[in-house]
Order: structure tokens, then sequence, then C-alpha cells
């Protein structure tokens, strides 16, 4: 049963590229599994190998080791023309777009059915279609260059949907875009994810873009998987040290505590908590102020997520008044010495 | 200064040119074309990696280009007597030329190729496109316009090549030059041969950029 549920299964995958001198690692043993129908984002740093590790689903890298299962089929053992029939039940979008420039919007959209035989007739059609799905019928004769980098990304996902993919990867989809176009590309994703029920795999080096879209997420750092779980788990509670920094890094506390005798507690808001008003309780409650040093919260599928860090009274007695309340409040804290 | 019958002598002459150069050119694209195709898809980073072959391939062109015209036009006279009949006049010459051309059109048209963006081949094999596919519908179309400044290249290198075919008999405003200009000291003849092939560069050149220009949608 849980097997059905799995898209594509990654087994002890490795990749290693020859340079001049030596080998390079960029993957090592790495074992994933994607649901159908969610959106599961990979992030890592640059140069983690996470360019690689999608480019090894549809084995535009071969890998060196290990099996690449989709849709049960092990696709690494597969011949070439077998290989390009699979590869048509996988759609993928780039972060340059990678549109042909000499042709138009609506021929871009038609090539994948062109180079799978479909009649040109036909082909037209279906491609109209998906470009009114990404909102750019009326540019349809637009050649790629007379287009923003939010249409080209668009005309880029209507052609990765023509042959009616199960998976949509995305290499840095939105990388090469402003916030305000990422937005409006994430939010197609989503929509295409929920209308189409095709399942996206999104790789990334920004957190924002997995918090927008993703359920699941994959943190590759140096050739392997550091941790993997709910987009939920590994915002309010990562474990390595990479997603901590990932998590934590996007809007640091840029001053730094100078004065090492007071106290400082990380409260963690997870799903509803956000919404009473805890902090003004404790505040009342135990006759004490309070500075808030950071605090970063986020609205992850309709519930809030967060944390916040407060320097507590200097005040001994209060300050274990405190956090004697927020014991009793059933939330997540914890004291610290430094800020991470 | 003219001669009766000077002037239809140069309109024999320009008419002589003209049909090697686009003969040429046409039969050296038959053979280059293919033949950049093939180094770029056999190439190591290639859509279609043979190395072997392709290392061959990239000799055999290097040997062919390495020759001087003025020498490839008389060593390979036995197979311009063998495909042509002769050796002389504006036919024949086509042999040699093609010989020439052939080789220099296909590293043009490799060069062309190898500036398709990488990202899009690899879109194209994310399509699920064959490596004949990837060629035919993206490699030629994508590089149109870069393929035309290259052939705009090609049919003035060939005119050129086409003028000195006049030292061994060819036809053409080349022996016409050689002919008149160099045999008989004919200074004015040669002259104006000479202003005749700057004229019929320029606007083969101008003309071979117009349309790449007006070919190129990124513009």
């Amino acid at each position: 049963m849980e097997q059905e549920n799995v898209i594509i299964e990654l087994k002890e995958m490795s990749k290693s590229f020859k340079v001049k001198n030596g080998v390079v690692h960029a993957l090592d043993k790495i074992d994933l599994k994607i649901n159908r129908g969610e959106i599961f984002g990979i992030i890592g740093m640059s140069g983690a190998g996470k360019s690689t590790l999608v480019r090894c689903i549809n084995l535009l890298e071969r890998p060196t080791e290990g099996q690449v299962l989709f849709d049960g089929q092990d696709l690494t053992v597969l011949k070439p023309a077998q290989l390009r029939q699979a590869r048509r039940s996988m759609g993928m979008i780039f972060q340059q777009f990678n549109l042909l420039m000499q042709k138009t919007a609506l021929e871009n959209v038609c090539f994948p059915l062109e180079i799978s035989g479909v009649k040109k007739e036909e082909a037209r059609k279906r491609a109209e279609e998906l470009l009114e799905i990404v909102g750019l019928e009326e540019r349809k004769d637009s050649y790629p260059a007379q287009l923003s980098g939010g249409q080209k990304q668009r005309v880029a996902i209507a052609r990765a949907l023509t042959t009616n993919p199960k998976v949509l990867l995305c290499d840095e989809a939105t990388s090469a875009l402003d916030p305000n176009t990422t937005r409006s590309i994430l939010k197609l994703l989503k929509d295409i994810n929920k209308r189409l029920g095709i399942t996206v795999v999104v790789i990334t080096h920004e957190m924002s873009v997995i918090e927008e879209i993703c359920q699941r997420v994959a943190i590759i750092d140096s050739s392997k998987i550091a941790e993997i779980g709910t987009v939920e788990k590994i915002f309010t509670a990562p474990k390595s040290s990479i997603g901590k920094q990932l998590v934590y890094s996007e809007s640091k506390p840029k001053t730094q505590f100078d004065d090492t005798n007071k106290q400082y507690c990380r409260i963690v808001f997870e799903g509803e908590t956000s919404f009473k008003p805890i902090l003004a309780n404790m505040i009342l409650e135990c006759q004490g102020v309070v500075n808030i040093m950071y605090a970063n919260t986020r609205n992850i599928d309709g519930q809030a997520y967060g944390q916040l860090i407060v320097q507590l009274p200097p005040d001994e007695r209060t300050a274990k008044k405190m956090i004697a309340y927020l014991e009793t409040q059933n939330v997540k804290f914890e004291q610290l010495t430094e800020l991470i | 200064m003219f001669k009766e019958g000077m002037l239809q002598m140069l309109g024999i002459g320009i008419y002589e040119s003209l049909y090697m150069t686009l003969v040429s050119t046409i039969m050296s694209y038959v053979i280059g074309l293919p033949l950049g195709l093939a180094l770029v898809a056999t190439d190591k980073e290639g859509i279609y990696p043979i190395l072997w072959l392709n290392k061959l391939l990239g000799f055999v062109v290097n040997v062919l280009r390495s020759i001087p015209f003025l020498i490839l036009l008389i060593a390979v006279m036995p197979i311009t007597r063998f495909v042509a009949g002769t050796t002389l006049g504006s036919k024949a010459t086509i042999v040699p030329l093609v010989i020439a051309a052939g080789p220099f059109i296909a590293r043009m048209v490799e060069s062309s190729l190898k500036e398709v963006d990488r990202g899009v081949i690899e879109a194209a094999e994310s399509m699920g496109a064959s490596p004949f596919q990837i060629m035919f519908k993206v490699l030629l179309p994508e590089a149109k316009p870069s393929l035309l400044i290259g052939a705009a290249i090609s049919v003035t290198t060939i005119l050129g090549y086409s003028a000195m075919a006049g030292i061994v008999g060819g036809g053409g405003l080349g022996a016409i030059a050689m002919n008149y200009g160099y045999y008989r000291y004919q200074k004015d003849i040669m002259f104006i041969t000479v202003i005749l092939l700057v004229v019929i560069v320029q606007i083969m050149q101008e003309v071979g950029m117009k349309i790449a220009t007006a070919s190129d949608k990124r513009l």
C-alpha cells in the first residue's frame, strides 16, 4: 500500500564525476522516496549536489551506482528508446527557462508533442489549452525574447505539462526571478499540483520557496541527505547543523548579545499555539518585561509557525517565574546562553 | 580602353564566377552540414558521443583545411578529371572547390551549432527527444541565424577560392584577371575584375547578414 504511494524512489544512488585530478563524489548513497501527489522540496547550499540529484531522477545524469525507480520501474536499466519514453512522463523546468529562442511560445509548448509524433493540429490545440492554464494565451505568438522572466517560466511550465507528466521536476525554477514573480510562479505550481494531481519536485537554495509550497523537504549537504521530513517539523526543529543554518540564517539577528549575564529564551510556535497571546499573558502574569530580540513567524499551509527569542528580565525571580509560566502553557521553548 | 567584346567577356566572367561559387557552396553544404553535425554530435560533450569517430573526422577536416588551396587545386587534378572529365573550365573547378570548402563549412557549422545553449539541449533531452530529433528540431533551427552568417562568410570565401582557380585554367573573373592582367600586363582589366569581385563579395555579405538578422527571433 505504501509502496503504491511512492512515485520516485532513489535507492543507494551515488553519482561521481571524473575530474582532472581525481573523482568528485557529487552524491553519496542517496535514499529517497517521493510520494504521489506531493510537493517535495530538495534544498541545499550551492554545490551540495541538489541539481545533480534532480538530474539523476530523469537520468539527464546517469547515476554511477544505485537505482532510480520511477513508478516502480528502474530507469537505470532501460534502453535509450525506453528511457526517452519514460522521460515523457516527467516534465522539467529550469532556472534559465531553456526555451527554444527561435520558436514562438505556442511552438515551444507544442514541441514535446511534436517530438512524440502527435499531429500538428492536435498538438496546437493542447498547447493552447496549456497556455491558458498558465495565463499566457494572449502571448502565444510572442518569441521568448519578447517575454519577461516570469512569462518565460510560465511557457516552460506549459511546455513541461503538454505530455501529461506524472511528475514535474523544477530545478531552481524561481532563482532567476524577482520575489513577486517567484510568488506567482510558486502559486501556479501549487495550483497545478492541486488541479492536475502532478507530483512536483522542487530544487532550491531558498528556504522561502520550500515554506511557500512544499509539504516535505530533504536537506542536502555535502553529497548526502542531512535531514528529511515535513516542512513543519524541519522549520520548527531542525536537527542537522545545515538545517539549523538554513532555517535560522534567513533573518539572523544582526546584533550580538554583549551582556552574557542576561538570559534568553527561544519560544517555538507550532500551528495553533501562535494564535494565543502567550507572550502578553506571560508579561501580565509575571509582572516583568521582556525584550524581543528576534522574531520570525511564518504561515505554512494555513497554520502559523515560528520562533521568538526574548531576553528575560535581569531579575532572577521574575525570569524563573516566566520559565515556569511557559512550562504550564504547553509551548516549546528553550533557554539560550547565546544566539544561533 | 575597351576592345570590342570586353564587356561581354566580363559578363561571362561574372556569370562563371557566380555559377562556380553558388554550385560549389551548395555542394559543399551537402558535405559540410552533415559533417559539422557529426562533429558536434559525436563530441565528448555531444548528444551522441563517439570519440574515435569524432577524432577521425576532426583529423580529416584538419588535414584538408591545412593544405593551401592552390596546392590542393593541383593535387586533386586526377580526381577532378575523374569526376568532371576535364581539369579546365568553371565546371571542373567545382571539384577542388568542394573538396576545400566542404571541411571549411563543416567547421563553420560546428562552431554555429556549438553556440546553441546547452540548457536548451538538456530541456529537449528531458522531454524524451532522440539525438536525431535534437539535431534537426533543436540544433539546426536554434542555430539558424548563426548558420546563415556562416553561409555568408563561406560563400565569399568560396568566391575567393574560385578566383584562384583561374591560375590553372578555371573560368570566371579570376581567370580573366590572370590571363589579361598577369600574362598580358593589362592592368586595367585586372583592376576591373578586382573591383567586380569586391562588389560581389560586398553584396553577398550584406545580403547574407540581412537575411541572418531578419531570421533571428532573439532580436
